[in-house]
């Protein structure tokens, strides 16, 4: 790319049509699509990956590319795949599997996994992140699509100095519905005009509203898509009731901001004590630890009917259009970044949760959760947690289930209404893939 | 648009009849200041939060510390070297095309008396109301199959031929007298001698507009570059501003403003230094 | 050869380059998605066939689509008015000898030059709840809280207004230049008939402004349906759908649902409608103006 700009004068258009073509990855270079800003914390560490990966592998040039949000990142593999030279690896949301099986763009890993050892390695993760990374319910027909790596699962995140404020044990998060109504009717404060000043609990809504819900539903006992991804049930009553109750939140006991909450000022709220609790990804962790000024506390969502949390994040994909040779050195690579001590201290450098029951009892983990116990919190929420939302036409389908979520939110439709409407969407999108 | 030969500006040294004065003066100026403060809030706001500290982005006291280190944080979380020297070359790259292109255009449309003038003029007229952004979906496309995504040249390819550019060079080349054309081919000049010895020079002032115009558009141009754009050596400004503000972890509005008035700074201190200038080019130019 | 025949050599010669890249990138596209719209969109499996009016259908029974359309004409009603009469006051103001000329005039033009992409943080800013700047002002007089991007009712208002922000100072140089092209010695007649300045504007500058209003209005309709980049910053076409413009929602079904035939479809309405636009502009400019 580095000369090409520069061709001047009117041979430039001929000139670069002729050199654009991108370097053909060779069989010893892995290209690998990174969803994240570029330059920040991570981008630092993954570089430094892929150097170590590098020194022990003299064979294999690993070249990451930052290509923004998850979202951002999507488009550009998949139009990378249309055009012809997608990355060797990327790391994509783990509800992409269907859409990356569907537009032929990804190759199971299970051809690569030989070895005893590499049978172990797969049987490694934790199951709930295994959910959503695997097709066929029986072993025989069972794929592997993809490999947990920038993984994370929604909690809460409480105010303690507010807490004592208001009343409460700044030591005992909500751990029910009921509970965390109560305390966030105990946490909203309004003045004489009926303003409110803080509110007791945020949940955002824009851009995904699904995520967050989907740990609502849980709680409620409901499951939105079967694991073919092909049937939704947003119609379903829990869905509905987990719907009521967050609206209620808002409408009924005004104890939450009205209207559409957003996601990228959620945890800015939190830091400036606008709001107690909130909820948001563990993948905040760092970020709250390093911003907020006062004491705070991070918990498992409280239960509904059960307790419960979808997992989210990414996984690592294998491009079908990568050759052989490439494909094996991106899984080797694979393998080598998911040892628990890298996966402990990938989790210990970022927030995100470690992939592995075995990370979390590496020396470094256990040094980590010793300064910062919050981290444990997502491990223990692992065993409840439920596969992020995931179907065909994913995006098209979180659509419709998005836009009956910010209506019910925005009081422009009653929950039961705005389920049913979303339901029958998904159903006429997901009809040709049964 | 009409491109009649222009007065030239002696509004300066004649009294202006209608000029307001005493009460109405002081009336307007507070409007015009008033709606200026209003205007200049979101650039004022980017400078207050770039040199304070992170916690006082939402709480405007005045004693809160000054600090640099906003900028700091923003040049080393992207490469901002990098995404400066991607958007001037494409600047660059796509002014210099559109004005070869227009140049040579806009002559034959002005000067040339052909067959089909008028069928290739409306086919460019087309563009004025089909801009490129409409057709995103099939130029990606082309551009696909040529392999050319995630390159400079991407981005600029749908832009390099300007309808708006040929239409306004057009006009002004038509306001050139014949004489002098006539005169520069009695002394043996070629008709692209012609053209570069007397249109060009004359059009100076709206080269000078439609430079401004297309290179403030294409700095600040966002969507089409997104979509082209993978890599850091082919990304623009904007679009690294995005990729750098859209964070999983919320929005930290004191880097984001630093890096906004680093990426800013080099229109903003132009158009400081010549605007006057820029005034007076719109003006001869008759983009009015 | 006929000097006629050598004139349309040496004209389409110098058209070429300028009418290559128009094809490639204006006429064929333009073409492409007439053809695709009637076509499905390529699968893995499934290549692309021919389905007649599927897309269209598909398209009047999208109540996004209709939203989309709604929206974006609401915005147009709202962005084209307003940034051009502000743009006419801005300069008419500053072509006055008003204080601190230099500095408003910098000041209006200021959006102009600051990209959209990162100045809708800073307007989301403003218009965040609780200790946006909106907030903190209207706080201060009392006034209640409003969730301005949060909420259906607003959410669409909030980024027409960044919009109007946006072009407003952008077209009043065009209008600046034009002002101070207008000959003094038309004020000094008028002042001598006894016009009032309001007469004098109404009968004499806003005529002669015609041509470029004409101009102005028509950058302001592409605008209208081409300022989409503050969607993605401030509300990604939420709460509901309430702030999707037609553009954005092409983008959304082209490059988020790989549906590219559908996009190819509601791109045709998009042209569709900017033709439309043209053709009624274009005819109401030979009307009006003298026009060269």
């Amino acid at each position: 790319m580095d000369r090409r700009e520069f061709i001047g004068g009117g041979a430039a258009l001929a000139g670069s049509l002729a050199l654009a073509q991108p370097a053909l990855a060779q069989s010893a270079e892995l290209s690998f699509f990174y969803p994240v800003a570029v330059g920040g914390p991570i981008t630092k560490l993954i570089d430094a990956y892929a150097a170590g990966f590098e020194k022990e592998n003299p064979g294999i040039k690993v070249k990451p590319i930052y290509a923004g949000t998850y979202q951002e990142t999507i488009v550009k593999a998949l139009t990378a795949h249309k055009s012809g030279t997608p990355p060797v690896l990327s790391v994509l949301l783990s509800t992409d599997m269907f859409t990356l099986i569907d537009e032929e763009a990804i190759v199971p890993f299970d051809p690569f996994i030989k070895t005893e050892a590499d049978k172990k390695w797969l049987s490694g993760f934790f199951p709930g992140f295994m959910e959503n990374s695997q097709t066929g319910g029986k072993d025989s027909d069972k794929k592997t699509w993809g490999i947990p790596f920038q993984r994370s699962t929604v909690v809460l995140y409480w105010n303690k100095e507010l807490f004592k404020e208001a009343g409460l044990d700044p030591e005992k998060p909500p751990t029910s519905w009921a509970q965390q109504l109560e305390f966030a009717q105990k946490l909203t404060k309004r003045d004489a005009a009926g303003n409110t000043s803080q509110w007791g609990i945020q949940i955002p809504s824009s851009g995904f509203p699904y995520w967050l819900f989907q740990g609502l539903t849980t709680q409620a006992g409901a499951i939105l898509a079967n694991p073919a991804g092909d049937k939704t049930d947003f119609a379903n009553p829990g869905v509905v009731e987990a719907l009521q109750y967050w609206v209620d939140l808002a409408q009924k006991y005004k104890v939450h901001p009205p209207g559409i909450v957003e996601w990228g000022t959620t945890p800015r709220d939190f830091f400036e004590k606008k709001v107690a609790m909130m909820w948001t990804t563990t993948g905040n962790l760092t970020n709250v630890r390093a911003n907020a000024k006062f004491p705070f506390g991070v918990a498992v969502l409280p239960a509904g009917k059960k307790p419960g949390s979808p997992t989210g994040g990414g996984n690592f994909y294998l491009s079908k259009k990568a050759s052989p040779a490439e494909q094996e050195a991106a899984f080797k690579f694979v393998r080598w970044i998911t040892t628990p001590e890298r996966a402990a201290q990938w989790s210990a450098d970022t927030g995100y949760v470690a992939v592995t029951p075995a990370a979390y009892e590496t020396e470094a983990m256990k040094k980590y959760v010793a300064d910062f116990p919050q981290a444990l919190v997502a491990r223990d929420q692992l065993p409840t947690a439920v596969a992020e939302l995931s179907t065909h036409e994913n995006q098209r389908v979180t659509k419709a289930l998005n836009d009956g979520l910010q209506a019910a939110l925005t009081g422009t439709k009653q929950p039961a209404q705005a389920m049913t409407d979303a339901q029958a969407e998904a159903e006429r999108i997901l009809k040709a893939y049964r | 648009m009409s491109a009649a030969p222009q007065p030239q500006p002696a509004a300066t040294t004649r009294p202006d009849p209608y000029a307001p004065k005493g009460l109405a003066l002081t009336l307007e100026s507070t409007g015009a200041i008033l709606l200026a403060l209003i205007w200049v809030l979101p650039l004022a706001y980017a400078v207050w939060a770039a040199i304070h500290p992170a916690e006082y982005t939402t709480r405007f006291v005045l004693s809160a510390p000054l600090t640099l280190d906003n900028f700091t944080r923003a040049w080393a979380a992207a490469p901002f070297a990098r995404y400066f020297l991607n958007t001037f070359i494409l600047v660059t790259m796509i002014l210099a095309f559109q004005l070869v292109l227009g140049t040579l255009a806009a002559y034959a449309l002005a000067r040339q008396d052909f067959w089909g003038r008028d069928l290739a003029f409306a086919l460019i007229l087309a563009q004025l109301m089909i801009m490129p952004d409409a057709l995103i979906v099939e130029n990606y496309r082309t551009l696909a199959r040529v392999n050319l995504i995630d390159t400079i040249p991407a981005i600029a390819l749908p832009y390099i031929a300007s309808a708006f550019g040929i239409f306004l060079l057009r006009q002004t080349f038509k306001t050139v007298p014949r004489e002098l054309d006539d005169a520069a081919r009695v002394e043996g000049a070629s008709p692209l001698q012609v053209l570069m010895k007397v249109y060009v020079p004359l059009a100076r002032p709206t080269y000078i507009a439609y430079g401004l115009v297309s290179v403030s558009y294409h700095w600040n141009n966002f969507l089409w570059p997104l979509l082209v754009t993978n890599s850091v050596e082919s990304r623009p400004l904007t679009v690294g501003l995005q990729v750098f503000s859209s964070s999983d972890q919320g929005i930290d509005w004191a880097v984001i403003c630093a890096a906004t008035l680093m990426t800013s700074a080099p229109l903003l201190v132009g158009f400081l230094l010549f605007q006057r200038q820029f005034v007076q080019s719109f003006m001869r130019a008759g983009i009015k | 050869m006929s000097n006629r025949a050598t004139a349309t050599i040496h004209g389409w010669l110098l058209l070429l380059p300028a009418m290559a890249c128009l094809a490639l990138f204006t006429h064929w596209p333009a073409l492409a998605s007439f053809v695709d719209s009637f076509m499905s969109t390529p699968r893995a499996r499934r290549p692309a066939r021919f389905v007649g009016l599927d897309n269209y259908q598909q398209m009047l029974a999208d109540p996004i689509f209709w939203k989309a359309m709604a929206n974006n004409l609401w915005f147009a009603t709202g962005t084209i008015p307003c940034s051009i009469a502000l743009a006419l006051l801005m300069a008419v103001w500053v072509n006055d000898r008003i204080a601190g000329r230099t500095l408003v005039r910098m000041a209006y033009f200021t959006p102009t030059i600051l990209p959209m992409i990162a100045v809708a943080n800073i307007w989301l800013f403003f218009f965040t709840p609780q200790y946006g700047l909106l907030e903190q002002i209207v706080a201060a007089f009392g006034g209640r809280s409003t969730n301005w991007l949060g909420s259906q009712d607003t959410a669409l208002y909030a980024v027409t207004i960044v919009a109007i922000w946006k072009e407003a100072g952008f077209f009043m140089i065009f209008y600046l230049a034009a002002l101070q092209a207008i000959p003094p010695s038309l004020g000094e007649a008028a002042a001598i008939e006894g016009a009032s300045r309001w007469t004098f504007f109404r009968r004499v500058q806003f005529p002669l402004l015609m041509p470029t209003t004409l101009f102005v209005l028509i950058n302001a309709v592409i605008n209208a349906f081409r300022m989409i980049d503050h969607i993605f910053v401030m509300t990604r076409g939420g709460p509901d759908n309430a702030t999707t413009l037609l553009l954005f929602y092409i983008y959304q079904v082209g490059f988020s649902f790989w549906d590219t035939a559908y996009a190819a479809a509601l791109t045709c309405v998009l042209l569709l409608l900017l033709a439309l636009v043209a053709f009624v502009q274009y005819g109401w400019l030979e009307r009006r103006t003298h026009y060269q």
